[in-house]
């Protein structure tokens, strides 16, 4: 995720100081990573920088965390222009568990043990989504969505190659 | 031998189909209040092993305990009382009687056991309710939605209060939404009333609603717990 379009889209909807930009980022987006201090700092001195960004006042005691950010025309422009950009998607073409599982055929180990250790480990992480949409408002269930649905598509992958091991180790060895 | 504290344990299940070997060695056990999923690909034999588990089908060879008790032990009549009154069952598509009212199929097996109209439709609307189709009960299936006859469904599974519930791919026949919601409520209304639960699919979004997860292939089985 691009924490600079995240923090200016943020900033849009009005200026914000720093800490008020962490919090949001935390409550909307921050699920498993809450943002450092550090990096909100650091990112909008870079948007300061590329003038994305001004300064919209400071409030008295001084000291950079006490500055107001507000979003420039460009800064706007620039939000506009990610939102409409597509993402590339990533089809992991050459994933580690494709990697693990043909090194574990080239060295005669049990690539479908490796298999059936990371299916388990897969679904153990969908357990706990699970449990946490059942918990969690509208906005978790869609970002638990999201992961739900890009595990049970690796979990399709790891079921199809299972299915597929005796071929490909004969493929692998030739 | 049998897992300590199971209600529903399956050891060494063997059925054969002429030459095809449907079970060879299957393994099950589950706890009351649980919810375990059965995995597989088509034609491992998960299918089999729920019937069998369910006192449908009558495996080869190998034991299967209900409650302590042998099921291959039991007379014909005490298997179908016990899938009458201590089992429910869910399938793919409901199978509600389409002649009847959506509360007339949840009461059906209150009626069957000779509970009167008045007590077995009063009981049929709690787990209506429960399962959010309160508001259809006088509809007949055909008039429903997907969802909601399924749904329906689940309330007739759960009506007689049972303590094992086998549902063979429940969302199969229903899109995300639904499905998600058929999960939910499924798994919460048999855990808050301490009953297990036998779920058979191959979806494994579907699956992660399940304490557990065993892993049918060939006819074996393996309790993906104990390889993490």
């Amino acid at each position: 995720m691009s924490i600079g379009h995240t923090l200016l889209g943020l900033l849009e909807a009005g200026p914000r100081h720093g800490y008020d930009l962490k919090r949001a980022f935390d409550e909307k987006f921050g699920h498993d990573r809450p943002l450092a201090y550090g990096q909100v700092y650091s990112t909008m001195s870079r948007l300061l920088k590329n003038g994305l960004v001004e300064v919209d006042g400071i409030e008295s005691g001084g000291g950079p965390d006490r500055k107001r950010y507000a979003i420039t025309g460009a800064g706007v422009t620039d939000v506009e222009a990610w939102l409409a950009q597509p993402e590339k998607p990533e089809p992991y073409l050459h994933s580690t568990l494709y990697t693990k599982v043909v090194l574990a055929l080239l060295t005669g180990r049990s690539a479908a043990g490796l298999l059936d250790t990371q299916r388990a480990e897969h679904l153990r992480l969908m357990r706990i989504l699970t449990q946490r949409k059942r918990k969690g408002d509208l906005a978790d269930q869609l970002v638990c969505d999201h992961a739900l649905f890009h595990l049970e598509a690796d979990l399709r992958w790891l079921e199809l190659t299972a299915a597929r091991l005796d071929q490909l180790s004969r493929e692998v060895r030739r | 031998m049998t897992p300590a504290g199971s209600l529903l344990a399956a050891t060494d299940l063997r059925k054969a189909y002429g030459p095809t070997a449907a079970l060879d060695g299957a393994e099950f056990s589950i706890h009351p209040g649980e919810v375990v999923a059965v995995m597989g690909p088509s034609g491992s034999g998960k299918s089999t092993l729920l019937h069998c588990l369910a006192g449908i089908v009558t495996p080869d060879s190998g034991s299967i305990t209900y409650a302590g008790h042998e099921l291959s032990a039991m007379s014909d009549g005490r298997r179908s009382a016990l899938r009458r009154s201590e089992f429910g069952f869910v399938f793919q598509f409901g199978q509600l009687v389409p002649e009847l009212t959506c509360v007339e199929n949840v009461a059906l097996p209150l009626r069957l056991a000779g509970v009167k109209r008045k007590e077995a439709e009063s009981a049929a609307l709690h787990w209506m309710e429960r399962l959010q189709v309160e508001d259809v009960g006088a509809k007949r299936p055909g008039e429903v939605s997907g969802g909601q006859g399924q749904r329906v469904a689940v309330a007739r599974a759960l009506v007689t209060r049972p303590r094992v519930i086998f549902a063979d791919e429940p969302t199969g026949a229903l899109d995300s939404l639904n499905g998600e919601l058929v999960m939910q409520l499924l798994t919460e209304a048999a855990r808050s009333a301490n009953a297990a639960v036998v779920l058979v699919t191959h979806e494994t979004r579907v699956a992660a609603y399940s304490d557990r997860e065993i892993v049918v292939r060939d006819g074996k089985s393996r309790d993906m717990e104990r390889i993490v």
